[in-house]
């Protein structure tokens, strides 16, 4: 039971970051030690079986992660015949770079609302739509089906939305006397790709959180009807605490999405052409690196990033996760 | 087991002599639609023509990519043999000694003469080292020039302007017809690295960087590109001028719904706009500023060449040589020029062209052409610099600030002279 309302296996993580619940899990290793012995002959078995995951991870993650750390202490020329060890100077560079200081802050920004929007109005589309009697399929086929459109067709659909010439929202933006301009103003283009990156994730957010809701015992909600009469305190203080795993793991899951998943959208959106638009970090690792050959640079940025996600998924894990109670 | 062992070794063997009988060359190239096609064809030529080689081309993707992932394989020696390399990356290929044989001595070692004259002057010099030796062969050239919606020219009742003198006389009257007098399409390159050319100014030391990279400075803040960026914005507050960002497509469409007076594109512009334009057009050279002294000079090209990898065994060698002496033959030339409205390159393959009268029927083709072919200056040439594509990105930066009402033009320059030279140190470093 303790993990069938984790879809995420968030728990199953919590032996190696876990925070406040170390007698617990501790208990957990427990019986997954006696597990094992009932299970594999040999000591040897369970590793093998491990080996095919461990060699995709270790070539696609770490050699490459290596790789990144290694020369993102050096300048070099792209086409590797000399290189020069900088020390940290490429990390100095990219930190007080003023250009660098505003793409951060606005990758920071652009996450948070991002995860705030996608996660609230999923919850608030998984809510409803666990009311619905009749049709309710139809409802949950069309608010899912968003979910199986690539992020570059996202990126596409959303450039036409919100085009200059023949933009439907650009007009309807004009009702409102928002002369709105699309990879001229900053602001009109921020708000552009917020907008498309929420939509194209809500879906996402929509099934984990109905999902969710259905797991939430009907007992639990008769009891809770019998002593409230207010439906949204129910909900507040019955529901979404039982949905708390669902959503520490949605939140995680977002958080990745904004500064990662969204390169796709972001690179058709502003053309390949960001000019005075607002990117995120990835796409300046992307831009330095991949069109303008600064591999020590661009190493140094993709560094930092780890750095940053390393730090953000520990104190996720340690501080909200130790607040929630997998049932 | 052996058998098995011993019938692979057949196969590779006879797969091996199969190739001996044609010595296999690859082409990485980054055009899509129809420019793929017509470069697929090209090849097909090629592999019709002899029997002795057998080029493969192969797209990836963009210029971009192309370029990334030629860097990438010749890291690991998987390298094509030829890559097509664009305008903005040129610094960076060239400046790599090693990574590629220069067009021009592996041609003349393959026993041809390689003649500099027979190529037009405004393509003579941009894939070139300081001393003129051809390092990159010219491929895809275009130049920038300005197309005119004639209806609108008539409505307004004013001549179409050589230069911007004329342009500004003429701006106020076709806003009163209904026009937007003027749109770009890409000011890093139309109004930047050409209006020094077009105007015969120095774009940065070292000989525009062609010299060396040590200590390559850019000459930004100049007085007569900052005059050309204030009535820019002059002209865009006063309704003259519309700036719809950096994006090419959102530049030309307004000009393809007839909405513009003039527009300025491409040369290679011409074949997509036949289609997509609601109106008759024509075009004309590039505008200048008629009180700059010296002013009025050639263009250099923008495009791409492509570049012969090192490190291939001599025979492969010797095909890219037959490859490239076939690729500007002026028959191909010309086939590449009318399939795809880029220029002609060579002096022999334009003449071909006017004596079919190509130039009658399609006009507008040889406009390019002949402002490549202007007198050439001092400065006219084009420039040589690093980590240019990112030098491109803080221009397109600067500039959407400009029309956005956020900086003002000297401080928009002096902030991309500034990283500008940063990044220009810094290409030194990694080149030193």
């Amino acid at each position: 039971m303790t993990y069938t309302t984790s879809p995420s296996g968030a728990g199953r993580l919590l032996p190696w970051l876990g925070g406040g619940r170390r007698v617990r899990s501790a208990r957990a290793r427990e019986t997954a030690t006696e597990m094992k012995r009932v299970q594999f002959s040999s000591p040897v078995l369970p590793y093998l079986f491990l080996f095919p995951q461990l060699a995709v991870i270790f070539v696609f993650f770490y050699w490459p992660s290596v790789q990144a750390i290694q020369s993102s202490f050096y300048l070099e020329d792209p086409f590797g015949f000399g290189s020069t060890f900088v020390g940290l100077s490429n990390y100095a560079d990219a930190v007080f770079s003023p250009e660098y200081q505003s793409i951060a802050l606005f990758t920071a920004v652009f996450t948070a609302l991002v995860t705030l929007f996608s996660l609230s109005i999923g919850l608030l589309l998984a809510v409803k739509a666990d009311k619905v009697i009749r049709g309710s399929s139809a409802y949950k086929t069309l608010l899912i089906s968003v979910y199986a459109i690539a992020a570059p067709v996202a990126g596409l659909i959303g450039m036409m939305l919100f085009d200059q010439h023949i933009g439907p929202f650009v007009e309807m933006a004009s009702w409102f006397g928002w002369n709105m301009r699309v990879g001229l103003s900053y602001f009109d283009t921020a708000f552009a790709m917020i907008v498309v990156a929420v939509w194209k994730q809500v879906p996402y957010n929509f099934i984990f959180f109905l999902s969710g809701l259905q797991n939430v015992p009907m007992s639990v909600r008769e009891a809770a009807t019998i002593d409230c009469r207010s439906g949204f305190r129910r909900f507040w203080t019955v529901v979404l605490p039982l949905l708390a795993p669902t959503a520490f793991f949605l939140l995680i899951i977002n958080v990745t999405y904004s500064l990662f998943d969204t390169f796709g959208l972001i690179d058709v959106m502003v053309k390949d052409k960001p000019a005075n638009n607002p990117i995120t970090l990835v796409y300046k690792v992307y831009n330095d690196g991949f069109r303008g050959n600064d591999i020590g640079g661009s190493s140094a940025q993709s560094v930092i990033l780890m750095i940053v996600v390393f730090a953000l998924t520990v104190i996720q894990f340690r501080l909200i996760e130790r607040r929630i109670h997998y049932t | 087991m052996f058998r098995k062992f011993s019938m692979a070794a057949t196969a590779v063997a006879l797969s091996a002599s199969h190739t001996l009988a044609a010595t296999e060359i690859t082409w990485w190239h980054g055009m899509g639609g129809r420019n793929g096609e017509v470069i697929n064809e090209v090849s097909q030529k090629f592999n019709a023509s002899q029997t002795a080689c057998n080029l493969t081309p192969i797209s990836k993707g963009t210029y971009e990519e192309a370029l990334a992932g030629g860097i990438a394989a010749f890291r690991s020696g998987e390298q094509p043999n030829i890559l097509q390399v664009f305008d903005a990356g040129a610094a960076t290929i060239i400046n790599a000694k090693g990574a590629t044989v220069a067009a021009e001595d592996l041609i003349n070692n393959a026993g041809y003469k390689f003649d500099r004259e027979a190529f037009i002057e405004g393509v003579r010099y941009f894939y070139a080292d300081s001393d003129g030796k051809f390092v990159g062969m010219p491929f895809n050239s275009s130049a920038p020039i300005m197309y005119v919606n004639t209806q609108a020219f008539e409505k307004a009742g004013v001549a179409v302007p050589k230069t911007w003198e004329e342009f500004e006389a003429a701006a106020p009257k076709l806003k009163e017809a209904g026009y937007i007098a003027l749109t770009a399409s890409q000011l890093t390159w139309q109004f930047t690295e050409n209006f020094f050319s077009r105007h015969n100014i120095q774009f940065a030391t070292n000989n525009n960087g062609y010299d060396s990279v040590v200590d390559t400075k850019m000459n930004l803040t100049d007085e007569h590109l900052v005059k050309m960026f204030e009535k820019l914005k002059e002209w865009a507050d006063a309704g003259y001028y519309g700036f719809y960002g950096a994006g090419w497509n959102d530049n030309q469409k307004p000009f393809e719904e007839g909405k513009v007076a003039l527009w300025i594109g491409s040369s290679g512009s011409f074949g997509g706009l036949q289609k997509t334009a609601t109106m008759p057009f024509s075009a004309d050279f590039l505008p200048y500023w008629f009180d700059v002294k010296g002013a009025g000079t050639n263009t250099f090209i923008g495009g791409a060449a492509l570049f012969a990898m090192a490190g291939k065994p001599e025979a492969e060698n010797k095909c890219v040589a037959d490859f490239f002496q076939f690729l500007t033959s002026p028959e191909i030339q010309k086939f590449y020029h009318q399939a795809t409205g880029y220029v002609a390159i060579t002096q022999a393959a334009y003449e071909l062209a006017k004596k079919e009268g190509y130039y009658e029927k399609q006009p507008v083709a040889e406009v390019g052409i002949k402002q490549l072919m202007l007198p050439s200056g001092e400065w006219s040439k084009g420039y040589r610099l690093g980590f240019y594509p990112q030098i491109r990105s803080i221009m397109e930066r600067e500039y959407n600030k400009i029309f956005a009402g956020e900086t003002t033009v000297k401080q928009a320059f002096e902030t991309i002279e500034k990283e500008g030279n940063d990044l220009l140190a810094r290409f030194a470093k990694t080149a030193g």
